[in-house]
């Protein structure tokens, strides 16, 4: 599984990457959308784990110029969004029905990701 | 109904709400990191039971991060405490360099996700104006926002805060693209009600790409 995490803090992306690297998954991150955009031009990934606010560009909009880029990429959510009628709110901002809500539970995250894979 | 009554109104709670949202949403990213190094540092533990021998460098960088998060917490906490109790008095003394930094202190969220870069000046010394510090920073958050539609993602807006005669200025500077027809409607309600009630003067000058909020030292001046 190739993974491509996109998160502004770059403290939670490396960690994060270095996890689930240690768990067999190949990770890479970017901190913004213009490198995570850069890294399809040359790499591909299945599966991208984008913060919902980006700083220039919003997570869906993001969304949407990855998948014109890679079709076949698959998408979760993340977002430091607090109470459960945000989270509702956020998902239908970005029609994603795969969605997680910081602070992470790694072992949620790989389901998560196995899903999407398998769905 | 008493002077913060009547100045915070559903305008403020607005405000109000805006912040603790953007606060919260910070608070949580620290969270999230401190929650990333701490499983980091189980995953170090399992594998060291298991044989790998452990690099001290790499626990003295964990744990440095997880500081460097404390102290982050720590600074946006004491922004919300100083914000909070902006709403207590309707007339304090306070001094401009304290009222920009806690503007750029709660604004930083929201210009990190603008993608502008706000370049702080201050005054020399300090300067001292009796106002409502909540009103006020509510009215320099307007300034802020309308600044950062104005001029886009990549851009450098400059924010001073200057001693004059007999009171202070708040400039916001280099708004390039302010005199365009797409720019939006500047003071609007809330800033020219805001304006009126801090005796405040607001301009909006195109040729200088500027906006400055004026402040007499006393609000009785």
């Amino acid at each position: 599984m190739k993974v491509l995490l996109v998160d502004d803090e770059e403290e939670l992306v490396t960690a994060l990457a270095e996890r689930l690297s240690l768990r067999g998954i190949e990770a890479l991150w970017a901190t913004s959308a213009e490198d995570a955009l850069r890294f399809l031009e040359t790499r591909s990934f299945d599966l991208a784990v984008l913060d919902v606010k980006i700083p220039k560009i919003d997570g869906l909009q993001l969304k949407k110029r990855m998948q014109n880029m890679r079709p076949s990429m698959k998408f979760i959510f993340v977002t430091g969004h607090g109470s459960d009628r945000d989270f509702q709110t956020g998902v239908s901002e970005v029609g994603a029905d795969y969605y997680l809500v910081k602070p992470l539970k790694i072992e949620d995250l790989i389901v998560k990701m196995k899903e999407v894979l398998e769905g | 109904m008493n002077i913060q009554d009547a100045q915070i109104g559903l305008g403020g709670i607005q405000f109000f709400g805006k912040m603790a949202a953007s606060i919260s949403h910070e608070i949580k990213n620290v969270l999230a990191i401190i929650n990333e190094n701490a499983g980091l540092l189980e995953d170090i533990c399992f594998m060291a039971e298991r044989g790998r021998p452990i690099d001290p460098a790499r626990l003295k960088k964990l744990s440095g991060s997880v500081k460097d998060q404390i102290r982050r917490a720590d600074h946006i906490m004491t922004s919300m405490n100083r914000f909070a109790h902006s709403v207590d008095e309707a007339s304090v003394s306070i001094d401009v360099s304290e009222v920009a930094e806690l503007l750029v202190s709660l604004s930083a969220r929201f210009i990190a996700m603008r993608g502008v870069v706000l370049a702080v000046g201050k005054p020399a010394g300090p300067v001292a104006i009796t106002t409502f510090p909540f009103a006020l920073l509510n009215l320099l958050w307007l300034c802020l926002d309308y600044a950062m539609a104005v001029v886009g993602p990549g851009k450098t807006i400059e924010l001073f805060a200057e001693k004059t005669g007999d009171g202070a200025w708040f400039r916001f500077g280099k708004l390039e693209d302010m005199a365009a027809d797409a720019a939006p409607l500047f003071p609007a309600e809330r800033e020219t009600a805001l304006g009126q009630a801090l005796h405040a003067q607001i301009l909006r000058d195109p040729v200088a790409s500027e906006i400055r909020v004026f402040l007499a030292q006393s609000r009785d001046a």
